[in-house]
């Protein structure tokens, strides 16, 4: 035995058809999102970045148009990551693994390196062929332009990923004077080289032994979900056949291999469904452009269900060829169930989730006050006989003003509040300045306590309106609970 | 590899491959051979290793270690950082060193740096003793509250945290309470019951409760401690001596306390910080200490 295995390098063939042109609309379009998006502007006023998608990881900001999140706030993200993850199983359950086939980024990728390689070298048998022949110097030019080619789109896709956490415009223009910090610089090259090994030369391997998502997708599937499935009742049995002759006791396949040349993961869908296949349909646009050509009704491989098979197979159902021969409308060719107990589960929390991240979204308070009981010492007692407490206060202005708060206390009878900061901040007027967190230490004094132990106390922040800034909102408040000790 | 094990090869039936013999309940593991690619990347990190060796301090040799052409050490490394910090820090301590502690009051961006720097000192340096929120402990003052033994402004304390108590320092403050009872053998200066009735004075001075035993400690007190602790116990900061008529207590204000206090003195020791750290840090750990809440 070898000491190690080659990997089988797979030359997908060209195709065109519907499923060709969806594939190629959905890498332009999410390409195109991902390009463009971090260029998008997106106007917030003075002092805050407007740039429409910014992850500002030193101002500590997540900017996505309208919606502005603190770092406490990344439990949103968390939510996102819900609606993605339900999201998939979502779209799985009813199609199938459509998000393999047709968006993922690995899927996307690789198809357009493998158009790059076929804009190059040609087409699968030339590809094919430059690979066996001898180095000869149009060999070598044509293999160094295609990974040329490859690596500036790696450099292009780690150029864009940057962008998404700096100002697009500021980056751009100092990447052209190389000026850029290492982390930037560390970025784009570890993006360029992923994305040149990944869709250059890992590609299906990464769907087939590397992603986990591929194998719990399968976990999704039931007798009622899309896959791409190869009629065999119709094709087999498979032969070749010349034109003109009767297609008695012959399937409708003519074994032209057609559907296994054009697939990016290089398997038989006629052995049908595998852990490999992506769904991505080129192989139901090879086999209709052949039946196409030999005059027989498309669909031999299609996007189609387990449970429609079978009734066929079982003669309830049939398949749409007879019934646009026979003309009868009997038995519906194809019925899918959409509303399964699976789907309705996904769509109830898909819902669920999304109206609760709305929620949180409309009702986000521009004003937050958290309180932390000061715990070295728990309790200060005064010359006086009085007890003070301490406590770390810090008052979060999301508004993009500068403001002024009042700070109170309740609970707690003959309490005097103040502020120790610098200056001449008082509990009247704690000043926060625009899109930023204060910290203040305030100390609580009661008189000599004749009851000891742990009491309750909370304290109210109310926004003081400067009559100049009069910017029609009604004041803001917020409150937090705490505890005296004494 | 070889055709040795040859008669001990045992091929599994469906896929066709060898087996590595190992058997687990019935499971059997197949032999297949590693990836191209995974055995490429281990000769990788192979090369990559030699490279460090050559480069990097790696391999113990009798007397030390290979050094590496790069001349890396964790010494230079912290040097380096160091460096980096004094540098990053200097464009503030400037400003810091020049500003006096009243400006220092008044400029948030200054008292915050102050009280940062000051907090990670005194963590460091006085926590030890005094807690780490400053909180105290019996014998060790705590400096949240607003009884100072030698004045609570920050100048005070600045002044308090160079020259130390009972330190080296030349003009160290000199705090001690004299021992008034019977000790090693030297006769007392006060009987025990002279002790024990100024003692019930001194932890009647809050409220002032009028009885025999009080009368009787007022004299005695009057006659010994108001020389240090003022009259009525008001204290007194040029000394050191704590006020006695408040609610705080270093070591305790219980009538066995105080009782064993007159009796045996008492000598808090702090030393002089003066020469232990830089003047900006005792400045910013007074700026702390200040601003703790009892500061005045």
């Amino acid at each position: 035995m070898s000491l190690f295995e080659t990997a089988r390098k797979i030359y997908p063939r060209r195709v065109k058809g519907t499923f060709r042109s969806l594939k190629w609309l959905s890498m332009i379009l999410l390409l195109g999102i991902y390009y463009a998006a971090p260029w998008l502007r997106w106007d917030r006023g003075p002092h805050v970045p407007d740039q429409a998608i910014l992850v500002d990881l030193v101002g500590q900001r997540g900017y996505f148009f309208g919606i502005e999140i603190w770092p406490q706030e990344v439990y949103l993200l968390v939510g996102v990551l819900i609606l993605a993850a339900i999201g998939l199983f979502f779209a799985t359950a009813l199609l199938g693994r459509v998000w393999c086939g047709y968006a993922c980024p690995q899927t996307v990728w690789t198809d357009l390196f493998v158009w790059v390689e076929r804009f190059v070298q040609g087409d699968r048998n030339a590809r094919r062929k430059l690979d066996e022949s001898a180095w000869t110097l149009e060999k070598l030019w044509k293999k160094t332009l295609t990974h040329l080619i490859w690596l500036l789109i790696g450099a292009v896709t780690g150029g864009a990923w940057v962008f998404y956490f700096n100002d697009a415009p500021t980056l751009f223009s100092d990447l052209w004077h190389l000026d850029v910090s290492w982390s930037v610089l560390g970025w784009i090259i570890a993006l360029t080289l992923s994305t040149y090994f990944m869709a250059g030369f890992a590609r299906e391997n990464v769907c087939t032994y590397m992603c986990p998502y591929a194998r719990f997708q399968s976990a999704m599937f039931d007798k009622d979900t899309l896959i791409i499935t190869y009629e065999a009742e119709r094709g087999e049995p498979r032969g070749k056949h010349k034109k003109g002759e009767s297609w008695d006791g012959k399937g409708h396949c003519i074994d032209c291999d057609s559907c296994v040349i054009v697939c990016p993961m290089g398997i038989d869908i006629r052995d049908g469904l595998q852990m490999q296949c992506i769904s991505c349909g080129l192989c139901i646009d090879a086999c209709n452009s052949v039946m196409d050509k030999i005059e027989l009704p498309r669909g031999l491989i299609r996007y189609d269900t387990e449970s429609n098979q079978r009734q066929r197979r079982e003669g309830y159902r049939t398949l749409d060829i007879a019934h646009r021969k026979s003309g009868k409308t009997v038995v519906p060719p194809q019925k899918m169930r959409w509303v399964r107990p699976r789907t309705v589960a996904y769509a109830l929390i898909l819902s669920t989730v999304g109206s609760l991240m709305l929620t949180a979204i409309v009702l986000r308070p521009m004003t937050e006050l958290t309180v932390n009981h000061a715990r070295a010492p728990q309790f200060v007692r005064l010359s006086d006989g009085s007890v003070r407490n301490n406590y770390q206060i810090k008052i979060l202005n999301k508004s993009h003003d500068d403001r002024a708060y009042r700070l109170n206390t309740q609970g707690l009878s003959q309490a005097r509040l103040e502020v120790l900061a610098a200056g001449d901040e008082t509990v009247e007027t704690l000043h926060v300045p625009a899109n930023s967190v204060a910290s203040f230490r305030v100390r609580v004094d009661t008189p000599e306590a004749t009851a000891h132990g742990r009491s309750d106390i909370r304290f109210l922040l109310s926004e003081t309106r400067n009559p100049a800034q009069n910017s029609g909102n009604t004041p803001e408040s917020a409150r937090h609970d705490s505890y005296f000790i004494r | 590899m070889s055709d040795a094990p040859e008669l001990h090869k045992d091929i599994d039936a469906p896929t066709g491959v060898e087996t590595t013999g190992h058997e687990w309940d019935g499971l059997k593991e197949l032999n297949n051979p590693a990836p191209r690619w995974w055995l490429i990347v281990w000769m990788l990190t192979i090369v990559w290793a030699i490279g460090y060796w050559v480069v990097y301090p790696s391999w113990p040799t009798l007397t030390g270690h290979t050094k590496g052409i790069a001349g890396w050490t964790q010494y230079d490394k912290l040097k380096h950082e160091q460096a980096e910090i004094t540098q990053r820090q200097s464009g503030w301590l400037g400003k810091f060193h020049k500003a006096s502690f009243a400006e220092i009051k008044q400029d948030p961006v200054l008292f915050e740096f102050a009280r940062a720097g000051g907090e990670v000192v005194f963590k460091e340096n006085c926590a030890a003793c005094h807690g780490a929120g400053g909180e105290g402990r019996r014998g060790y003052p705590n400096l949240n509250d607003d009884d100072w033994l030698f004045g609570g402004t920050a100048e005070d304390i600045y002044n308090t945290i160079n020259v130390g108590s009972h330190s080296t320092h030349p003009n160290t403050h000199a705090v001690a309470m004299p021992a008034f009872g019977a000790v090693m053998g030297r006769e007392g200066m006060l009987t025990p019951a002279q002790i024990d009735d100024v003692a019930t004075y001194v932890s009647y001075l809050r409220q002032l409760v009028a009885s025999e035993a009080f009368a009787r400690g007022q004299a005695v007190f009057q006659q010994n401690c108001v020389s240090c602790h003022g009259e009525g116990g008001i204290g007194n900061r040029q000394m050191g001596a704590p006020r006695l008529n408040d609610a705080i207590w270093l070591y305790g204000g219980d009538k066995a306390t105080l009782v064993q206090t007159i009796t045996k003195g008492r000598a808090g020791v702090m030393p002089s910080w003066q020469s232990r750290m830089s003047d900006d840090s005792r400045r910013q750990v007074a700026i702390y200490v200040h601003s703790l809440g009892g500061g005045e």
